[in-house]
């Protein structure tokens, strides 16, 4: 073993009320650590570098493939996956936060229910079920698929939202991820069935209209999903959804 | 089903920057132009708006009514907003917080100036070529108005980027790339006549 250490600077809060504070802690190095490695060699000794026995760090995580957005936190202050933060990569000492945009359940572990609630207001699915066999759905071009496929990358791991300043306790934007979502939805030739649902749905209180330009989410997305794209072609679809709620159309 | 209230007042808050706010601050950049060309001409220019037929009500439907709309439910944006360039330092994000500090000077100078031409106009006081000379005879006040119409200029050139993507006429990021090109050589051009015009009343 080398003398090499890590050393981790961990913003902690025991229970969603109590106030947080920060604790530090000092790993011996080991080749191609990432920080969910770390975090589990807190958890195997829970000791801080003081050398003080502590409670482990609680955090989520899932697939460890950046596909589940489970382990989403605060790294050296941008919001991103632990699961890919290579230890040999990032500045020391290194800085988990919880991602502060949602509850804080504990320590680096939020609640993210907020998206999977805003996902169930823009209607993100696609409604077949019947009472009887609809038969095939019409067909969609490869091409169309292809640029679908990176739509549907997202993993409502909550980072576009954390980097947004539109999103914040004094405000309802639900956030760009369930807006992208809409616009895969209705990408879709079964899902465009039900097109204007999802775009009345994104009119409400605290949807598309609530976003400001900032395309933070684009940036930090983790997948590289063409947010603020989605967001732009949204609008001009709301632009007309807008006048045929208006006027009236004698499109069906 | 027409949207929710939220959403049809963001789409007007965006559309009268432009039309008729915007539309309106041209045509006071130009009209005030005339003052490079001297005094008499600028008198004869600001003569000719002054005595416009319906007047207040173009005034009141024109410039007052979009205007403190735009300004309020602007500032009702700026305080919902909780800005973060330092820990993401991205262009466009520089821009957002730019377009909210620009838009608050903005409103301080605007009301400043409505009060020290139109509301002493009100009073009596004449609006000519002198009247404006004498309010940047003081250095404090060409430094104020440098500043305010320089975020005017660039309130209303930004203003237009987002516009642009509010109602979805700039879609793919290379329209909105070519788009902030395009806007930012508006600023260029409206704060050189908009400087020069200050300088004219020196």
């Amino acid at each position: 073993m080398s003398d090499k250490t890590v050393k981790f600077l961990i913003m902690r809060q025991d229970t969603p009320e109590t106030a947080p504070y920060e604790e530090e802690f000092e790993l011996d190095y080991r080749a191609n650590m990432n920080v969910i490695s770390a975090l589990m060699e807190i958890r195997r000794s829970p000791v801080n570098a003081k050398g003080e026995a502590t409670t482990p760090v609680t955090w989520e995580m899932n697939c460890l493939e950046e596909v589940c957005g489970a382990c989403s936190m605060v790294i050296n202050g941008k919001p991103r996956q632990a699961c890919t933060a290579l230890v040999d990569k990032l500045e020391q000492p290194i800085r988990l936060a919880p991602m502060k945009t949602f509850p804080v359940v504990r320590d680096l572990a939020v609640d993210r229910s907020r998206m999977f609630d805003a996902l169930k207001r823009v209607k993100a699915w696609i409604p077949i079920d019947g009472t009887y066999d609809l038969g095939p759905g019409p067909r969609m071009p490869e091409t169309k698929r292809q640029w679908a496929y990176e739509l549907s990358k997202c993993m409502t791991c909550g980072v576009c939202l954390e980097a947004c300043p539109n999103v914040n306790s004094k405000s309802d934007f639900i956030g760009p991820a369930p807006l992208s979502q809409v616009r895969l939805f209705n990408a879709h030739p079964t899902g465009a069935m039900n097109k204007e649902e999802r775009l009345n749905a994104l009119m409400e209180d605290g949807g598309l209209a609530s976003c400001g330009n900032s395309q933070n989410c684009v940036q930090s997305c983790p997948k590289g999903i063409p947010l603020t794209t989605s967001i732009a072609s949204l609008n001009r679809s709301t632009t007309f959804q807008a006048f045929k709620n208006f006027f009236g159309s004698d499109r069906v | 089903m027409a949207g929710s209230r939220s959403f049809n007042t963001r789409r007007l808050h965006s559309l009268l920057g432009v039309i008729p706010v915007g539309l309106f601050l041209l045509e006071h950049l130009v009209v005030n132009y005339f003052a490079t060309k001297g005094a008499a001409s600028f008198d004869n220019a600001a003569d000719f708006m002054g005595n416009l037929p319906f007047r207040y009500i173009l005034e009141a439907v024109v410039i007052f009514i979009p205007l403190y709309f735009h300004a309020i439910y602007g500032l009702y944006i700026t305080f919902t907003a909780k800005n973060n360039t330092s820990r993401y330092g991205y262009f466009r994000n520089w821009m957002y917080l730019l377009q909210r500090v620009t838009g608050v000077i903005t409103l301080i100078y605007v009301s400043w100036h409505v009060w020290e031409t139109r509301i002493a106009a009100a009073f009596g006081a004449e609006v000519n070529y002198q009247m404006m000379a004498d309010i940047l005879s003081s250095p404090f006040m060409v430094a104020f108005y440098l500043i305010g119409v320089l975020s005017a200029v660039f309130h209303f050139s930004n203003g237009l980027w987002s516009f642009f993507v509010s109602w979805g006429l700039t879609v793919s990021p290379r329209s909105q790339r070519i788009s902030t090109y395009v806007t930012m050589g508006v600023f260029v051009a409206l704060a050189i006549v908009s400087v020069r015009t200050i300088f004219a009343f020196i």
